[in-house]
Formats: structure tokens, sequence, C-alpha cells
């Protein structure tokens, strides 16, 4: 396993993480390091433990009854899952995206608006109002539904729903978004849309995105790190990952011969 | 056999096995026909009395100028004056009861509340239109005549006599009785009212809704969005399952010890009643919550997660809100449940004749399927009327709940 050395301080590292779903072990001692404010891409083939690692990022394992997990996650210098740690503040930092768009059956305004009201980050309407249209344009969704901001948000189509939810996560301000297959289902036009979104926001957040797809791995994302069998096969520069992989396992994947 | 006559075969079979589903719902369909068609048959008399016009010589000298004088003040001896001016009888006791047996033992109340309404009557000559005695009633309502045998009729032949010579002066009506929405129980038919006992149940189902719906509610909630699974909590969901199915008058024995006797609070009254029946029906709401709260989609929580929503944050921005239809309808098919119930309420003492409509919880009361049962019980030949009556109106406010809880859920119910 390659693993190229920082030229800055990891925004993420994984150390010896290990996670059990009751007595099966779904991951097998992880330890990788992701950039900040750049795109890392999962790929591997189904149930290879690519999502079980993302939602340990942001603790998302904790509402499963029989996960366990073991090992440490540094994120900024702390470990996440050391005794003390708040898991709903950690939420916070860290958003997530999920595969099928999943709008609150409320308003456009009130979907994007739900973050910062619970954590209180608006004195006034004027200032949430602005806060809600800063991450629908960010979202680059703010052209298309500005005049109907109090329709709800569940009559969009699926690409907008999901750029939707990207901006609810962004309107919360975190450092990190993670993205669990977020272009699976819609079609070719909606993922190229939501991928320039994600070129466009690479630059201030830290992104990890579990990928199925190769193509899109290649497209937009600076590291990528091969994940098969729950284990960590290959972790490298996304260029030399799909031109030169170390392994012939990652090569095989690579290039179709199973999924 | 030949393809075509399996092929053939099959439709028989396919057309006969439809044929069986449609006789099942035919029969079912002419059973609630006949249902409803025996009960309105029966009852709809029982909303209709007979009134008798009289002219009554009144005197304020005796019967005074204001609603206290008219409340002690008594009335008869004017009813009785002027039936006998329409028809003079010896002064013997029997014909003198026959002829004041002409109107309701209430009739002298109904002068009462006109006097109250208008005092200037209590002075000259005006005409009042007084509710007829039972014997009359019945005697309009089926037609009773000189040929009926004696022993199937209340109503005398001289009686009937002069029930003509008053119908011929136009002086008899029958219409809606108005006694039957407005008054309580009475030792008498015709004054028999269903109002008692529709606020008495209208008293009960609140007291119930006070500790149903919360405990039931919050209770769910715990059990569905925050409790460990653990075998403590599988033993609390198989119990619930198994309260749900304990016959409804086993609470009511449990209402007697805890309620009556160990707490003092107010037998007959609609708050034991309805703290009664919420035990009843908190198995049902704390189910049906449950399944409301399990039909939101996991995607919905773990999006308000996923924004940093504590869990409870999760369950009352989200969850709670979006199941709440769901909760409606179980909640309104648990009251209507309620509201139906005789066996509990007969052991907790609301079984008692109540003639006065109770004002508030603590007062006796009675509830709808109660006083039915409590009319179906009664000798008097004219209450058989009134029971299907007032079951016409039980079936009514059942009717009304229940299409209360399709519209809510019809409406309002997100489909995932």
């Amino acid at each position: 396993m390659q693993m190229p050395a920082p030229k800055t301080l990891p925004k993420i590292s994984s150390r010896a993480l290990n996670v059990f779903y009751g007595a099966k072990q779904a991951l097998h001692d992880i330890n990788i390091d992701i950039e900040a404010n750049a795109v890392t891409a999962l790929i591997g083939p189904s149930g290879c433990g690519k999502s079980t690692f993302l939602r340990s990022i942001n603790r998302m394992n904790d509402t499963i009854a029989n996960c366990r997990v073991e090992g440490r996650l540094i994120i900024d210098g702390q470990d996440i899952y050391a005794p003390h740690q708040d898991p709903v503040q950690l939420r916070a930092r860290i958003g997530m995206v999920f595969q099928k768009a999943n709008p609150f059956p409320k308003s456009i305004y009130d979907n994007v608006a739900y973050g910062p009201r619970i954590h209180h980050l608006c004195e006034d309407k004027a200032d949430l109002d602005g806060l809600v249209e800063t991450s629908l344009v960010k979202a680059g969704l703010w052209d298309e539904v500005k005049d109907r901001l109090h329709e709800p948000g569940t009559g969009l189509s699926g690409g907008q729903q999901q750029r939707l939810c990207i901006a609810r996560t962004i309107a919360v301000g975190p450092d990190v978004i993670l993205m669990d297959e977020p272009c699976s289902a819609l079609d070719p036009i909606a993922t190229a849309k939501i991928e320039q979104l994600i070129h466009e926001l690479e630059a201030h957040y830290t992104i990890v995105i579990v990928t199925h797809s190769m193509q899109q791995a290649a497209r937009i994302s600076q590291k990528t790190a091969f994940f098969y069998m729950g284990k960590v096969l290959e972790y490298g520069e996304t260029g030399q990952i799909f031109t030169h992989p170390g392994l012939k396992q990652t090569q095989d994947y690579i290039t179709g011969r199973y999924g | 056999m030949s393809n075509t006559n399996l092929i053939a075969k099959r439709h028989r079979a396919e057309k006969r096995f439809q044929r069986y589903g449609q006789c099942a719902i035919g029969l079912a369909l002419l059973a609630l026909v006949l249902l409803l068609a025996t009960i309105v048959e029966r009852g709809w008399r029982g909303f209709y009395y007979t009134e008798i016009r009289l002219t009554l010589e009144l005197d304020a000298n005796t019967l005074g100028h204001d609603a206290v004088s008219f409340r002690h003040a008594d009335i008869s001896p004017f009813i009785k004056q002027a039936l006998l001016k329409q028809f003079p009888v010896a002064a013997d006791r029997r014909s003198l009861r026959e002829l004041v047996g002409l109107v309701s033992s209430g009739a002298t109340q109904s002068v009462r509340n006109a006097l109250i309404a208008n005092p200037a009557l209590a002075q000259g000559s005006h005409t009042f239109w007084l509710p007829a005695s039972d014997a009359v009633d019945r005697a309009q309502k089926w037609a009773e005549t000189v040929g009926t045998p004696e022993i199937a009729r209340k109503i005398s032949n001289r009686q009937l006599g002069w029930l003509d010579t008053l119908k011929s002066q136009h002086a008899v009506q029958t219409r809606l009785n108005p006694l039957f929405f407005a008054s309580g129980d009475s030792r008498e038919p015709e004054l028999a009212g269903f109002a008692g006992s529709m606020v008495g149940s209208l008293l009960t189902l609140l007291s119930c809704m006070l500790l149903a719906f919360p405990v039931g509610i919050m209770a769910a909630i715990y059990l569905q969005e925050f409790a460990p699974k653990t075998k403590f909590t599988e033993w609390i969901e198989i119990s619930v399952n198994n309260l749900a199915a304990v016959p409804s008058v086993v609470f009511g024995l449990l209402g007697l010890a805890v309620y009556l006797n160990l707490l003092g609070i107010p037998r007959s009254g609609a708050l034991a009643g309805g703290l009664t029946l919420a035990l009843m029906i908190l198995p049902t709401i704390i189910i049906t919550t449950r399944a409301s709260l399990r039909a939101i989609p996991d995607s919905i929580r773990d999006a308000a997660r996923g924004l940093g929503a504590s869990p409870m944050q999760v369950v009352l921005h989200h969850t709670f809100p979006l199941a709440i239809p769901g909760i409606m309808t179980g909640t309104i098919l648990g009251l209507a449940r309620a509201m139906g119930e005789t066996a509990p309420l007969l052991m907790i003492g609301m079984v008692a004749f109540v003639a006065d409509i109770p004002t508030s919880p603590l007062d006796p009361a009675t509830s709808m399927p109660v006083q039915i049962y409590l009319w179906a019980t009664s000798p008097e030949q004219s209450f058989a009327e009134k029971t299907a009556a007032g079951i016409i109106m039980l079936l009514l406010a059942l009717i009304l709940m229940n299409s209360l809880a399709i519209f809510i859920r019809k409406r309002f119910e997100h489909r995932w």
C-alpha cells in the first residue's frame, strides 16, 4: 500500500480503524490520510466497506445498533472516537450527501435553513435569507429556484434535489463534505452538473466521495483509495492509480474485470 | 385431456373462485342492510312524540310573575280544569285519572318553561301544546283503535274516544321530539332524552384523551426511537400487544379497584369512566403510533442527523410531525372503540339512572351505550323504540368518527 508524503497536515487520518457489525468485521486496519481541500475518491466492488468507512468519518455508524468501532479517526488533530466526543456537534462540521436525494418534505427555503436554525448560526431573518441564497448559489441551484423558494423541495427533479441536499449541507458551514454515491440515481446531464459543482467546491471543502464509476473518480478526484474486502489495497494520486496501478487486483478492477 | 379442455377448465375454475368472493361480499352486504333496516324500522318512532293542544285559563295571582315563582307554582290544577272543560266527566277518581292521563306528567314542566320564557302568559286564556302521555303517544304511533285488543294497548276505550274528538279539532300532532336531544333520562318514555348520555359520552372521551393520548404517544416515541433493543424492551412490546387483546370488562375491574377504591374518584362520574377507558385504548394508541413512526423512512432521519440534529431534534422536528396523520387516525379509531364500550363502564358504576345532564366530569353521568342498555332492559313497551333510536344515534356518531379518521388519512398521509 502506497501513501504519498503529505504536503500539508492531513485533514482526516485513520489509524488502525476496525469496524464490526456484530461478529462480522467490515473494515480491517484502515490507515489512510485524507488531504484537506481536495477530493478523495473511494472505489471498490460492492460490499467492500467504502460506505462503512465514509459513515465512520461522521459517526453515522453510531446509529446502527450492533456496530462497533475500534481504532482512531483523527480530524483536525482530535480523535473523534475518544470517550467524551459529541457526535452531534461533530456532524455539524461534517456534512453528508446520500445516494438517493432526501430533501425534507418542507419548502426549499426551509430545507436549506434547517441546519442554520438548529445551530443558531444567524441572528435575524435577513441573515438567514442571505445564508440560504449563498448556499443555493454555491450549489448552483439559485437561478432555478429563486422564484419558488416556498414550494416543497420534493417537487424538484432528481438532480435538483441532490443539489438542494448539497446546498443544505453547505449552509451549516462544514469543513468536510462526505458524498455516498451522490450521482448513482441521476442521469448523465445531472451527473455532469454535480461533478462541476464538486470541482467548484473542492477549493474550500475537503470532499470524500464514494463512487462506483471509475470514470467519475478519474474525472473529479485528486486522490483515490481502492477498497477490497474491508481493506485498503491501494491509495495514491488518482492519475497514478488509474494509469499505473501497483497491484494486479487494482488493475483488474479498474479495467472492469470484476465489479 | 387436450390443451383446450384444460384451458377451459382453468377458466371455469377462475370464474368459480371469483363467484365465491362475490357471494361472500353479497352475504356481508345483505347482513349489513338487514341490520340497518331493522334498526331504522324499530327506532325512527323514538324520535317522534305526540302533543295535545289545550287552552289554559291562567291566573297570575296564584302563579306569580317571575321565574322563581313559576318554578314552584302548581300548574296541574289548571291543566285538569282545561281538560274538564273540554270533556266534562263524573267526578269519580277513576274518570279523573283517565282524563288527566291524556297528557304527560311532564306537561307541567312544559308550561313552566313557556311561562319563564314569556311571563305575560301567566294571565288569561292561552293555548299550549302539551306533551301527550305515553298511552296517547302509542295510540298515535301504532294506529290503535277500539278494534285493537285491550290487552295489547295502554290507552282505554274512553280515552280513545276523547282522542278522536281532539283529532277532529286538529288538536293533536305528532312531531319530532325536542326532548330527545335536550333532556336526560326519565321514567316516562315520552320524556326520556338522549342528551344526558351524549354529554356523558363526550366528557368521558375527553377524560380518556387526557390520559391516553400523552402517555401513549410519549411511550411509543420512546419505545420506537430511543429505547435500546434489549430483552426488556422486547418483553414490553409483547406485553403491550397482549394488553390490546384483553377483554374490556377486565379494565372495568381495574378501574374499580384503583380509581374508585384507591384514589376515591367519584363513582358514576365521566372522569372515572374516561380514565378506565384510557387504560383500555392505551395499548392501541401505542401500537398505531409506533407503526406510524416506523413508516417514516430512515432517509429523513439520516438527513437530519447528517446536519447535526440531536436525537430529540430528529424526532420532534421530523419524525413525529410526519407521523401525525397516522397517529391521528389511530387515536380516532381508538376513541371510536372507547365510545362504544359498555362493560367496563358498568363495572365502575356508570349504570345509574341519571336524569340530569352532567356539567362536569365529576357529576354522575352515563354514556350512550350504557343508556341504550338501560333502556333495553326497561319493562316499559315504549322504551323499545327509544333503545333503537339511541342505537341509531350511536351508529351515527361512530360513522362520523370513522369517516373523520379516513378523511385525515386520505388527505394528509404522505405516500413514501
